[in-house]
């Protein structure tokens, strides 16, 4: 059976349908919803069949050719890595069509949800693609229902934002295209030349050239991620998007780009990648750092979540080229548990902005009292952003750091300071909007309704279960993980004190 | 017949055993349950909820209690037992990665945490039923402490340093949310951040120290890191060492870590019992204690130990000395007093046995004395300020009565508890070390005694002798049983507990599987001189007090007079915030300030300079927004064009 096909098919004859003449507008947003729900329960019905044991092969395969003369297939495939995102896309989308449910006028809502959907396959797509100019094409596919969403439907400088965003991943897009090209003419060729597994281990005719197309490649990945100094797109963008859109951007798109640096980058040019390594790291420590202090000074609440995201994608980027196994399988969990954080706290943010109009933040102060839901709820999805031991991305975020400090110990010092950022950028936001004397403003306010609790449950469930059993992903993730470290050809570092015996048996009651 | 009956006595009790033991996570699980019941149960659980916390809590004790009597039954060095839960971080390479899985560790140390935290913390939760019964929120009050409780338990007992991270901050979040339980006054908001941002300043230490001993040793957990710190190098002990202590010193309030503490009055102060003087805030000495095979193989850290414990017993002692606000006071001594376990757990094995007599002793005293403390202010409309109680002996005889013996307790006075662990901890540190060092910390220990004595004494007599100094609207009455039963059954530990533990070395003997059992060394002082100071310096000190404050002469001012320099510092915490201030915040905010102008101007404005440099593209931008789709488009074709030439161009 063609699952990932499938999986992808459905959002978009979902689009279709949703996007029909005939289709009552009023109905669009239940058409978008039945269609995600779809989609995600054939996504679990398939990782139900995914197996873990052989996590790092290419499982539920499909390859034909698609341009042969191009060297171009329709190749599909996923490993522990893609598969995850592959769930994390098609559990996100549901939600933030349920989180989009009464945001719009009923003839706009068309529109909004077909983008929404046509999106979850470009996403699907990216992340399945076993075909190096298949990605490229959904890569690049992926920004134009993007693009269309924040310039429809966003803040009231959604025409820069979008502009913005959309010059940025044009150029990275673009850099990439050369380097696609330049990797395909140092393959074998043929009429599958194309294919990520063809395009694995080659013999570069020279280092400079290798080093040159991962350039591309990485260049590309580091504006998608994004990585300072090529960030500056990203608060524009999220700030202007609308909630849900902006969830999916941040919490979905941009990890195309670290991906990209795991599944595609270090595989691909291993001696390159190593080559990369110093420099990566410091303008990853940098990220780190720089998106922390940013997101402290910010008074627009989305642009404070963007620019913690910045933070966060600075801390997925150093466990990938730390190189050690736990830190990558820390920066692929990552991804994951970023997702969900990020997406409650976006979620939450659409909502009260939805009640006050307004996303700065000096306008709000004293909303537990008004709204303790609301306000627990932030505080959840934020402890789990400043990575609260128990919530999900603890984990994530200390195997990074560990994974790091293992062999760079000045950069997993200077990035651990970002849990002390973490801790403020969070609590000086709760601080402000929701401690403090009751207010006029929020009298009559509704607390947290039926619909949102059941936007946001979802999430926070997964922030807790992970926490404390993120033990079924990582299985996922280690042998994925594993396979990378032997193509890079790095094993982790051994412990420095000699001769440690192992615990003692036999004391367990 | 009778062997055959007394095999099956044993085989029962053996299964009973079991039970205990594989049930331990009950003991987390208890209180856990209970935090999620009112937190999810909403507005129903309001009736009864928190009679749940509170059964809950008490179950937890009982289970508690049951494996403590257990574990007494099994020779002395079975009493280490592990128990393996489920594999929780299995990540990377099997072999080579980081693997982590989540268990209990029960032992002697753990269980006698267990005990404290169980009991002082259900006779606290009777108290709040009362204490808390006309606050609208009180059972989200009982929700989070039930999740205290949980997260402090699993910090005791967790059997490995990642685990015990998750009880370390969970213990914190509670904190965190019970500062700013009434964080409707902003005041009250901005200490409950505090108090959580000189945390995580701790956590940096403690992630640093779990790191180094991950890429040293290979595994976090106890059972292999402690048994082969010895093969260790002494540099990376010590930097263990050392980033734990940064830990310790986040969680205990030490210096320089410790300006939150003051502030972390702001909760009720049922909190202020529990939490920040009972049982969290000595967290930090756990974990030196529980990590002495790293400390003994690192004298520097050790050392530095000793130095902030001295530090900090010093430092609380003095800014305690000029505060008027009881609870405020209050807190300057439990951290005075937990500088007195760190100095203690500085010292070595011997040093691990008093300072957690030490804790064990001050949580009872203090505790009852926060709760005497918060009955004082139910009967005076909430009020804190000591210059206007005065006199309050008659009116709250039993406040007066617990309270009386829990000050007896902290002075140090024999045989009340705080004699027996605080006149070890003196001891110990005149007999530790060579040269300088017994003198040093002795006499900073010694001193600190008769300045402890002073402190007190002027809290308990500004506030129960002397003469009424009452606003005319109070009437000073005694509180309910609900909440003098706890101060009573705290008040009996404030006296005998000290005593019962001391005596046949029991508790001593208890702790050895753990701290390894030390021999005490001979103070340069011998010992019953020693003790014979220390004791005419406490009543030295009280009887200055007395003369000051409580005698029918004192007179005491309603307003606080301007004081000398050093009463002005200590009221102001010997400025630590301000330092603080000027050295962290400010410079802090300017950062942040001129790197969102950069950003915005710089960053953005070099790359979109670039932009413009290359195509001309910025200045564009506004025509080209209503075509760009189309231009892109095309350029997309374009690029396909330019692959599709190119290939053609390679394979030809």
């Amino acid at each position: 059976m063609p699952w990932l096909t499938l999986i992808g098919a459905v959002p978009l004859v979902g689009a279709l349908a949703v996007w029909l003449p005939f289709t009552p507008a009023a109905k669009a947003r239940v058409v978008a919803l039945a269609t995600s729900v779809v989609a995600l329960v054939l996504t679990l019905a398939m990782a139900l069949q995914f197996d873990v044991g052989t996590a790092g092969e290419y499982q539920f395969a499909e390859t034909y050719r698609w341009i042969p003369d191009l060297g171009v297939s329709y190749a599909l495939g996923v490993d522990g890595i893609a598969l995850t995102m592959v769930a994390l896309s098609a559990v996100l989308v549901p939600v933030c069509v349920l989180a989009g449910w009464n945001e719009l006028e009923p003839e706009q809502s068309k529109t909004f949800f077909a983008l929404m959907l046509v999106l979850e396959t470009f996403m699907i797509g990216v992340f399945a693609a076993r075909d190096v100019f298949l990605f490229y094409v959904f890569f690049e596919a992926m920004l134009v229902p993007v693009y269309f969403l924040i310039g429809f439907f966003g803040g009231p400088n959604r025409r820069y934002a979008a502009v913005k965003f959309f010059l940025y991943s044009l150029f990275g897009g673009l850099v990439m295209l050369v380097a696609v090209i330049a990797l395909y003419v140092q393959g074998p060729g043929g009429p599958d030349g194309f294919l990520t597994d063809k395009l694995t281990g080659l013999d570069f005719s020279g280092t400079a050239t290798e080093r040159l197309i991962f350039l591309g490649f990485f260049l590309a990945f580091a504006i998608k991620a994004p990585m300072w100094p090529v960030h500056t797109w990203l608060p524009d963008a999220a700030a202007e998007a609308p909630a849900g859109v902006a969830v999916l951007l941040v919490g979905v798109l941009d990890k195309v780009g670290t991906f990209g640096m795991l599944t595609l980058c270090l595989p691909l040019f291993p001696e390159a990648s190593k080559w990369a390594v110093p420099v990566v790291i410091v303008l990853a420590v940098v990220s780190v750092i720089y998106g922390a202090l940013l997101a402290i000074g910010q008074s627009d609440l989305k642009r404070l979540i963007a620019y913690t995201s910045i933070s966060h994608f600075g801390f997925i980027v150093l466990g990938v080229f730390a190189m050690t196994s736990y830190g990558q399988s820390g920066s692929a969990l990552y991804m994951v548990n970023h997702g969900f954080s990020t997406a409650a706290l976006f979620l939450v943010a659409g909502m009260l902005i939805a009640r006050r109009g307004s996303a700065r933040i000096e306008d709000y102060g004293g909303l537990q009292r008004s709204t303790p839901l609301l306000a627990g709820v932030f505080l959840v999805a934020g402890m789990s952003s400043l990575a609260l031991p128990g919530l999900s991305s603890f984990v994530s975020e200390f195997l990074v750091l560990v994974g790091t400090f293992t062999r760079y110990p000045a950069a997993a010092i200077v990035a651990t300071v970002g849990i002390i950022l973490a801790a403020l950028y969070i609590l000086l936001t709760y601080q402000r909007m929701f401690t403090g004397p009751k207010r006029d403003y929020a009298a009559g306010w509704r607390d947290l309704d039926a619909r949102e609790a059941f936007v946001v449950a979802p999430l926070i469930a997964v922030i807790i279960a992970l926490g404390f059993f993120p033990k079924p992903v990582l299985d996922v993730l280690n042998p994925a993980v594993e396979r990378t470290m032997q193509q890079v050809g790095v094993t982790d570092p051994e412990p420095t004190v000699a001769g440690v015996t192992p615990a003692a048996e036999g004391t367990t009651p | 017949m009778t062997p055959l009956i007394a095999e099956g006595t044993r085989a029962t009790a053996e299964a009973a055993s079991g039970t205990l033991q594989t049930g331990a996570w009950l003991l987390v699980g208890l209180p856990l349950l209970g935090a999620a019941v009112l937190l999810l149960g909403g507005r129903r659980t309001n009736a009864w909820g928190h009679w749940l916390a509170v059964a809950l809590s008490w179950a937890s004790f009982v289970w508690g209690a049951l494996l403590f009597l257990d574990l007494r039954g099994l020779d002395a060095e079975q009493r280490v037992r592990n128990l393996h839960l489920f594999d929780w971080v299995p990540a990377g390479d099997k072999a080579t990665g980081f693997n982590v899985s989540a268990g209990l560790q029960l032992d002697p140390l753990s269980v006698a945490f267990v005990l404290l935290v169980t009991f002082v913390g259900s006779l606290i939760l009777v108290y709040s039923v009362a204490y808390m019964e006309h606050d609208p929120d009180r059972r989200r009050f009982f929700a989070y402490l039930n999740l205290f409780v949980a997260s402090m338990l699993l910090l005791v007992l967790a059997d490995n340093y990642l685990l015990l991270y998750v009880g370390w901050e969970g213990v914190g979040l509670a904190s965190y949310l019970l500062i700013g339980f009434w964080n409707h006054n902003p005041a009250y908001a901005a200490a409950s951040k505090k108090a959580f941002i000189a945390n995580r300043v701790g956590d940096l230490g403690l992630s640093i120290a779990i790191m180094l001993m991950f890429a040293g040793f290979g595994t976090v957990s106890f059972a292999e890191v402690l048994p082969n710190a010895d093969k260790a190098s002494e540099g990376l002990l010590t930097a263990i060492g050392l980033m734990l202590l940064l830990g310790a010193c986040g969680k205990s309030a030490q210096f320089p870590l410790q300006s939150w503490l003051g502030d972390a009055m702001a909760g009720p102060t049922p909190v202020s019992a529990l939490i920040h003087a009972a049982t969290m805030v000595t967290a930090g000495v756990y974990l030196v204690v529980r990590s002495g095979p790293i400390f003994e193989g690192a004298p520097t850290a050790q050392l530095v130990v000793v130095i902030v414990g001295a530090v900090t017993l010093v430092f609380g002692a003095v800014v305690g000395c000029a505060k008027d606000d009881i609870k405020k006071a209050l807190a300057a001594s439990t951290m005075s007093q937990i500088g007195y376990m760190m100095l203690a757990a500085g010292l070595g094995p011997i040093g691990y046995y008093f300072a957690i007599f030490h804790l064990l002793t001050h949580g009872f005293f203090k505790a009852g004395m926060f709760l005497g403390a918060g009955s004082v202010m139910h009967g005076m409309n909430d009020s804190v300020d000591m210059r206007r109680f005065g006199g309050l002996s008659t009116a709250m005889v039993t406040t007066y009565a617990t309270f009386g013996l829990g000050w007896l307790a902290i002075l140090g006075i024999p045989p009340f508890s705080g004699f027996w662990s605080k006149d070890g901890i003196i001891e110990t540190a005149f007999a530790t070390g060579e040269g300088w060092r017994p003198w040093v910390f002795g006499l900073t220990a010694m001193l600190g005694a008769a300045v402890t004595a002073f402190y007190m004494s002027r809290l308990f007599f500004m506030t129960f002798r002397g003469r009424k100094r009452w606003p005319e609207e109070a009437h000073p009455h005694e509180s309910p049983a609900l909440m003098t039963v706890p101060m009573i059954v705290l008040s009996v530990g404030s006296a005998a507990l000290g005593f019962l533990l001391w005596s046949g070395s029991r508790f001593e003997h208890w702790l050895e599987p753990v701290t390894g059992g030390g021999v005490e060394g001979e103070p340069v002082i011998p010992k019953y001189v020693l003790m014979a100071i220390t004791v005419a310096l406490v009543l030295g000190g009280a009887f200055f007090a007395w003369s000051r404050y409580g005698s029918a002469a004192a007179t005491v001012p309603q307003e606080a007079p301007r004081g000398s320099v050093l009463t002005r510092a200590a009221r102001r915490d010997l400025y630590q915030d301000d330092v603080n201030e000027a050295l962290l915040m400010r410079p802090g905010q300017y950062l942040t300030r001129s790197l969102v102008f950069v950003d915005n101007r710089g960053v953005d404005g070099v790359v979109r300079g670039v932009a413009a440099g290359i195509g001309g593209i910025a200045g564009r931008l506004r025509r080209w927004q209503t075509g760009f789709v189309r231009s892109y488009a095309t350029s997309m074709l374009a690029g396909v064009l330019v692959v599709a030439l190119g290939i053609l161009a390679v394979r030809v």
